[in-house]
């Protein structure tokens, strides 16, 4: 799960990493208002959206007054964001973060992650701050400075000694580096993170180190620990059809293509994603409706599906072990009726009760084209799409 | 002809009482998987499904020189139930849940270091010796005995490279579902080399996935030290960056672990791959002649 900066930056600094003096806010008038109490002779307006690239795209601006600050808020709110991270359609802004500007001496990187190759957390820092880590890892891969962190110690101050005359800071700093970054770690194991990414840290000319931005996500799987994180989740960010799905527990992605694919398990739903493309189509989507999906749950997933106006046809491709295809076809049969879907949907189903499943589709007397494969369902509903034409499925 | 599990294998069900564990206990024993025990805290002395019932692992493998152990509990338990069968140094160890913390297997990788144990999974459909012993939740019929060794991070996508192959009249070793998350006890390598050095398998299928780079690091030494067939595919070609394509560690971030890194990593090792997933039995029937 994503949360946005300012979400981050309270988390942070409950746990004792100093984030710079700000409030968030929804109007001008308490940028206003917060940009008065600051009383700093510069404060940032900072869009908050869950992508990073805010700033080259607009969305971060300095202020000389309080004036400035409401006014930059009142362009900023609502505008559209197009950072790389957001695709072409960008993000439209609804909140904002007011924040001291601070004496800025010098930018670095500093992020915990888990290495998935060693199993273990790794602090990362780079002199390199303020820029984006995948293009230092290309350019400059020796800027970025790795320690491996042992879970049963936790972060060793040697470690953060190696960090710190790595990245040409003096000995004196040590003593904020210490509590800055045990502080970051402890917040990352107790809050099961699955990454932090302080971008940039900067040191201040009075010698403190500062959170200037933060980006926090969280391990789904480990959510039922932290209740209280779920309110801190923004629907707006995500895509009304994936927030919609994620109340039936469906796992499901939007693409930009046109065929809607409904599989059982993640690898299989990818590989029907790449296969409709290999024969010429365009998956509208992922869709993984589980191992043990009951014909509501089947019916849930055609009506997510078919919610998205760009979809022409409807590929279901089930290998069914512990799913059995008699219910799955009950339920495609069932969703078809209710639904009075009017794409054309193609079948594959192999597995148990494969027999069965395919007597169902065929004695329901709705038109479904029963595919031998998953190669030949692809084709099938690629030819299918076509035929549809632009805008004739409904 | 198998590797890591055969007629040898004596296996314990930890959380046997539940409903997936009982279900899968019950078509495993109908495979012929030798099921010697089940281990549910609270219900030791009892038995089910005709297994007897222990209180904790140690009990269980003391008593019935249990080998291996399968996982059928809940994910806020799961990594305690691994440790608990690395602690009773059981030789092999299979976690089929899905959706354990991920900080959970941080502990549990550390723990593992230097232990006996090997685990596979999480997030797996398990392991499979066909005609000899079946531990995890995959479809036994689609399976034939013979020489082919099968390593793959999916579940249900693997069942359909085995329909494939079985169709074809091709038979498999032993076939591996290694597991989707980030973090998981044997990962491609390991099941590598395990097949390279079986006599009795005589090619191999990979079947990978976007996310991390187990696979590149796989082919790297099937470069250098496999001299038999093997056929490779990735899914994910077509997902976006920066999304979780349903298993955990299916994700590509900060343009590390595309799909079209992987396909350039097993071509340069001689791999032969194959971009859609509905070719790998006949490629692999070309492969072997």
């Amino acid at each position: 799960m994503k949360i946005h900066e300012y979400q981050a930056k309270a988390i942070l600094s409950k746990f004792g990493v100093p984030t710079p003096r700000g409030e968030r806010v929804l109007d001008k008038e308490s940028a206003d208002r917060v940009a008065k109490s600051l009383g700093t002779p510069v404060v940032v307006v900072k869009a908050q959206i869950h992508a990073g690239g805010r700033g080259k795209a607009g969305g971060v601006k300095l202020a000389k007054s309080a004036e400035q600050a409401a006014e930059l808020a009142g362009q900023i709110m609502g505008m559209t964001l197009v950072t790389p991270q957001t695709g072409p359609e960008g993000r439209v802004v609804r909140r904002l973060l007011i924040e001291e500007g601070l004496d800025i001496r010098r930018e670095l990187y500093l992020g915990i992650l888990v290495d998935r190759a060693v199993g273990a957390p790794i602090f990362m820092a780079s002199s390199a701050g303020g820029m984006e880590i995948e293009e230092v890892a290309k350019a400059n891969p020796e800027k970025i400075l790795k320690e491996t962190i042992n879970p049963a110690a936790g972060l060793q101050d040697y470690q953060i000694r190696n960090l710190v005359f790595g990245l040409g800071l003096d000995a004196g700093m040590l003593k904020v580096a210490v509590p800055f970054f045990k502080a970051l770690y402890r917040a990352f194991i107790e809050t099961d993170a699955s990454l932090i990414e302080i971008n940039p840290c900067v040191v201040t000319g009075d010698g403190r180190l500062v959170a200037l931005d933060a980006k926090m996500n969280f391990d789904d799987n480990a959510m039922y620990r932290h209740p209280e994180f779920l309110e801190l989740r923004d629907t707006d960010e995500e895509t009304p059809l994936e927030v919609e799905a994620s109340k039936f527990k469906l796992n499901y992605i939007q693409l930009d293509g046109n065929v809607a694919c409904m599989v059982n398990g993640a690898g299989l739903a990818m590989a029907t994603m790449d296969i409709i493309k290999h024969s010429g189509g365009s998956p509208a989507n992922f869709l993984d409706v589980g191992g043990g999906a009951s014909e509501e749950q089947v019916k849930n997933a055609f009506k997510i599906l078919l919610s998205d106006p760009n979809v022409k046809a409807v590929f279901v491709n089930i290998f069914g072990g512990i799913l059995r295809c008699d219910v799955l076809a009950s339920g495609v049969v069932k969703a078809a009726r209710d639904l009075g879907i009017r794409v054309p949907v193609v079948v594959r189903l192999e597995g148990t009760n494969v027999e069965a499943g395919q007597k169902i589709l065929r004695d329901s007397g709705l038109n479904f084209t029963v595919a031998s494969g998953m190669k030949d369902g692809a084709e099938k509903v690629v030819r299918l799409v076509g035929v549809a034409g632009p805008g004739g499925a409904r | 002809m198998s590797v890591l599990v055969g007629k040898e294998t004596r296996l314990i069900v930890q959380g046997l009482t539940g409903r997936e564990g009982s279900f899968h206990a019950q078509q495993m024993l109908e495979y012929g998987t030798a099921v010697v025990a089940g281990v549910t805290p609270g219900k030791g002395g009892t038995k089910h499904l005709d297994v007897p019932v222990f209180d904790t692992v140690a009990q269980a493998a003391r008593d019935t020189k249990a080998n291996a152990s399968v996982i059928f509990v809940p994910p806020p338990f799961a990594a305690d139930a691994i440790l608990e069968a690395v602690s009773a140094k059981l030789p092999l160890v299979i976690c089929i849940t899905e959706g354990i913390p991920l900080l959970d297997m941080v502990k549990v990788a550390a723990t593992m270091k230097g232990k006996v144990t090997r685990l596979i999974g999480p997030n797996c459909p398990g392991i499979i010796s066909p005609g000899k012993c079946k531990i995890g939740i995959m479809p036994g019929r689609i399976h034939k005995e013979g020489n082919v060794g099968l390593v793959s991070r999916s579940g249900t996508l693997t069942y359909e490279a085995v329909d494939q192959l079985t169709r074809l009249g091709i038979g498999q070793s032993t076939c591996i579902g290694i597991g989707g998350d980030p973090i998981i006890g044997t990962n491609f390598l390991d099941s590598i080399r395990l097949f390279n050095e079986d006599k009795d398998t005589h090619a191999i299928v990979m079947i990978g996935e976007i996310g991390g780079n187990a696979e590149e690091i796989a082919a790297e030494y099937i470069k250098k030290e496999v001299h038999k067939p093997v056929v490779g595919f990735i899914a994910g070609q077509t997902a976006p960056p920066g999304r979780r394509m349903g298993h955990a560690g299916a994700i590509i971030s900060g343009g590390q672990g595309t799909a079209a890194d992987k396909y350039k990593a097993m071509q340069a090792a001689g791999i032969k791959t194959v971009q859609s997933p509905a070719e790998i039995g006949e490629t692999m029937k070309k492969a072997i002649g």
